[in-house]
């Protein structure tokens, strides 16, 4: 058994990259280390879609970034998820910065930024009326927007899915070791923590660990230097406190603090920029929190902080050169690399992904995959069609009674779209798994009234003993027995 | 055709929609239905199964749901209709006064169901996690004090086996208690205030009887565990109440529970527009708990957080009355124009008041106001001047945020205030 290509990670790249290899005709397999798509730097970012003028142009990070900006409004029609064109705008916090603005304006237009303005304090205000008393102007950017990370992850990996793309989960790659047939045909071996397995050609997609795999293939070192930084999630109801994707002029960390919306009416805030050893360092830190609250200030007098609802961290892949790595490795034929995949990722994921597809369906001689369907029935929200018509929700709620009991007070999610989470291709097996693709859980009680529940829905769907459901696989089980069991 | 118009709504079914209805009904009106989100009615109370319920509504010490059931039977024999399972998904008003309710369960599909009065009792949620920016790893083994409580008392199943507990409130305490009972081991009782947000009582009886410290001005400082918690790291904090370095204490766990306070749920009171107060974060009530919007009124934990039932039981009968009392007067088509209320202003320590204004007409024989202090007193008097003149003046010898206090105004001294223009509350030197 030979596939055509194995993709290492179920983020965001690895998921794009397998939804459009499933394009073409050939065996493809994404193998993932954790229990489910979306648990890395995937799933803790900043959920935005940059515009595309702050990547140094020349760089492959602002031609990925713009092809990405440009395929998401088309992508999360096709494939249902949730994305909103909300704009961006670039605080300068003083006169000073104003030069700056205009650079990033200059950089932007260089690398096809479409809709670029420079606006004074009235017409910021406009734009943006809850801006503070600090910032004098902005460069404001139609065209980026704001997406659900885990809804576009678990989306391309779901079409992927239906359309052949096999998945392997718990499945870590130990090795990789280049092999020959007996024809002179080149293959890999990749060996996992389940058996081994080989591949035409191999697709790193590995986020934080894309040096590791990398650096057992080639003498061209990388190196990748996980950024932490921490965000701070507000309840719903600061919903409309800001319009746009608020950022303030880079600083030497990446793109400093923003303040956005989020597609679900949240408010996040963030990210600082720490850079770590941990690959697996998401501790928040008090220290933190309180850089994020001070530089928030500088662009809002009154952001409701109080109205904390979680905190999290995330590592962005940073690597040494500060640009993405893409292709086939020169000394490594066969081997494919999507890394140093940093901001702009998020938004650069399906161009890579689009992009490695080809070329490695190009070096493969892969036909197109004439039953490729592209088009992927998103989660039914009964709130949406609620709001569409009133009567369509009572009969979807005649005929499946399941979505008129509500789990999720918060988020008002269903024990139908709880069940739909769980039962879909490559469906939840976690709490968290869960939470990512409904959002139950997610709300301001932080799944306090709803977790007993979906626990319960969890062990009945998957045939397992409650005692075994994991918030997010591995050994992060919820309870550890039964009352009074060892009394 | 399922009935959509009823005079009177109750969102929630827990200890004070269950009383609101019993009293409304006493009061005259037929035409109620009670809405609850959850598979039965008595609210969180299902799974307090620790005693201590009731003794002032009933000179008992009831189990929670023994309380529960007592004004459960009250409704049903009363024939008072009720809905469970039921979701209340949004609350509006229409142009002609009437309440709009729209609301989920499995057999009505979308409900849209119409009202002249509307009685918010929605209840309370525990502040989580993130409310507090707690830093450190996200793990499984963190769970609000009542989400255990949940799991042990209703599901059966055992959250963990070695357990720190942050925040002294009531649930808290009754978790410490408990999970021991249940063959846990409670290592420590961390409290960031330099006093507890407890009642006595329960520190005595759920820490102290197990012998479980109580670290009063401590806090967690760092969650260790990257897939189920390891170990909880606190420390003693100042005045500020921000961590001294140094005085970290690590303690090897699987859980750590959090008791940190208690926010009322007030989204759909939100969307419908009452106001609300910052310091309760419920709503602006004034003394026939009637919230800013007329017809809408709103009784226990959704205005403020109780620490007894009783006292739930006993605001939300008034609620239940004054919503009768609103019915009446709409369909008389009596409804008076903005009454003058007399507001309630609170002084020397007290956080606020519940109500905020008063109409002394609206009171028959007293009213009782309800607040809490901010800080921990002692020695000190509350006393109540109407118009300045002092009326009333009680030695309290401790006060304690954690306790809930009243001033009672009866119909008796504002009789002697005809033309009465202030009511102010103060806390003054004993």
């Amino acid at each position: 058994m030979m596939y055509d290509a194995v993709i290492i990670g179920a983020g965001i790249t690895g998921c794009a990259t397998a939804r459009f290899l499933a394009k073409y005709k050939g065996r493809f397999c994404v193998m993932e280390r954790s229990e489910d798509v979306c648990t890395g730097t995937s799933k803790a970012n900043s959920a935005i879609i940059h515009a595309g003028f702050d990547a140094a142009n020349g760089t492959l990070m602002a031609e990925y970034n713009l092809k990405g900006c440009r395929m998401y409004p088309e992508l999360a029609k096709e494939l249902e998820f949730d994305y909103k064109n909300n704009g961006s705008l670039v605080l300068a916090l003083s006169e000073e910065d104003i030069p700056r603005l205009e650079a990033l304006k200059e950089n932007g237009i260089k690398n096809g930024v479409e809709g670029l303005e420079i606006v004074g304090r009235e017409k910021l205000k406009e734009l943006e009326p809850s801006v503070g008393r600090v910032p004098v102007a902005a460069l404001y950017a139609p065209s980026a927007g704001i997406v659900c990370p885990f809804g576009a992850t678990v989306a391309f990996a779901e079409n992927a899915y239906t359309n052949g793309v096999e998945f392997r989960f718990n499945t870590e790659v130990k090795g990789l070791t280049p092999a020959e047939d007996e024809n002179g045909e080149k293959y890999w071996i990749v060996q996992t923590a389940n058996g081994a397995v080989r591949t035409r050609t191999v697709i790193n997609a590995a986020g934080v660990y894309a040096d590791i795999l990398h650096n057992m293939v080639s003498a061209d070192k990388i190196h990748i230097t996980p950024r932490r930084g921490d965000y701070i999630l507000l309840d719903r109801r600061t919903g409309g406190y800001v319009k746009h994707t608020v950022f303030q002029v880079p600083g030497k960390f990446g793109k400093g603090v923003l303040v956005s919306p989020t597609v679900h009416g949240n408010t996040i805030v963030g990210p600082t920029a720490e850079d770590i050893e941990d690959k697996e360092g998401v501790d928040t830190t008090s220290e933190g929190f309180a850089d994020l609250m001070e530089k928030a200030g500088f662009a809002f007098d009154d952001l409701p902080l109080r109205e904390a609802i979680t905190s999290f961290a995330g590592l962005r892949a940073h690597e040494a050169r500060h640009d993405f790595i893409l292709g086939e490795v020169a000394d490594a034929p066969g081997f494919f690399d999507c890394a140093g995949i940093e901001s702009p990722g998020l938004t650069a994921a399906p161009a890579i992904g689009e992009e490695t597809a080809r070329k490695v369906a190009e070096k493969l001689g892969l036909g197109e995959n004439p039953s490729f369907e592209g088009h992927r029935d998103g989660i039914l929200d009964p709130k949406k069609e609620m709001i569409k018509d009133p009567e369509a929700l009572s009969r979807l709620i005649r005929e499946k009674p399941e979505y008129g009991r509500i789990v999720c007070r918060c988020e008002q999610i269903s024990e139908g779209e709880i069940l739909d989470a769980i039962r879909r291709p490559l469906g939840a097996k976690s709490l968290d798994g869960v939470k990512r693709r409904v959002r139950a859980g997610m709300g301001r009680c932080q799944s306090g009234f709803c977790s007993p529940r979906i626990m319960d829905l969890l062990a009945q769907e998957l045939d397992i003993d409650v005692a075994d459901v994991t918030k997010a696989g591995g050994n992060s089980k919820v309870i550890v027995g039964l009352t009074k069991d060892r009394i | 055709m399922e009935k959509t118009e009823y005079n009177l709504i109750i969102i929630g079914g827990g200890p004070a929609g269950l009383a609101a209805a019993v009293s409304a009904y006493d009061a005259g009106e037929r035409s109620i239905l009670v809405l609850e989100r959850d598979l039965r009615l008595g609210g969180i109370l299902n799974q307090c199964i620790h005693n201590g319920f009731g003794l002032h509504t009933f000179q008992e010490e009831l189990t929670g749901p023994e309380y529960a059931q007592r004004f459960i039977d009250r409704l049903t024999e009363r024939g008072i209709a009720y809905k469970s399972d039921t979701m209340v998904v949004s609350v509006g008003t229409s142009e002609d006064g009437y309440k709009e309710v729209a609301a989920v369960n499995e057999t009505d599909g979308l409900l849209l169901l119409k009202c002249k009065a509307l009685i918010l009792a929605m209840g309370c949620r525990e502040r989580s996690r993130g409310a507090l920016n707690i830093p450190g790893f996200r793990p499984a083994g963190i769970f609000s004090a009542g989400t255990a409580q949940r799991l042990v008392n209703i599901e059966g199943y055992l959250p963990g086996r070695r357990v720190v507990i942050l925040g002294s409130g009531d649930i808290g305490l009754i978790m410490a208690r408990r999970m021991t009972l249940e063959g846990a081991k409670v290592l420590v009782c961390a409290e960031l205030m330099p006093y507890s947000g407890g009642l006595k009582r329960n520190i005595v009886q759920c820490l102290d009887d197990f012998g479980i410290p109580l670290k009063l001005s401590h806090t967690v400082v760092r969650i260790e565990g990257k897939e189920r918690v390891e170990a909880v790291v606190i420390a003693e904090v100042g005045a500020d109440r921000k961590p001294i370095p140094g005085t970290e204490e690590r303690y090897e766990c699987d859980t750590l529970l959090l008791s940190v306070g208690l926010l009322p749920e007030n989204e759909l009171s939100i969307g419908l527009g009452v106001e609300m107060s910052t310091v309760t974060n419920g709503p602006v009530v004034n003394e026939s708990l009637e919230t800013s919007v007329p017809g809408v009124f709103a009784a226990g934990n959704v205005l403020h957080v109780h620490d007894l039932v009783d006292y739930v039981s006993e605001e939300a009968a008034l609620a239940g009355k004054s919503a009768a009392a609103y019915i009446r007067e709409y369909d008389q088509g009596s409804i008076s124009e903005e009454m003058a209320r007399i507001p309630v202003t609170v002084s020397g320590g007290i956080r606020y008041s519940v109500p905020v204004s008063v109409a002394p007409g609206r009171i028959s024989d007293w009213l009782k106001v309800r607040f809490r202090v901010g800080d921990v007193m002692r020695n000190k008097k509350v006393v109540l001047y109407l118009d300045g003149v002092k009326e009333l003046s009680k030695r309290r010898h401790v006060m304690a945020p954690g306790e809930m206090e009243e001033v009672v105004l009866t119909r008796k001294v504002l009789d002697k205030h005809p033309d009465l223009k202030s009511i102010e509350i103060k806390v003054e030197e004993g």
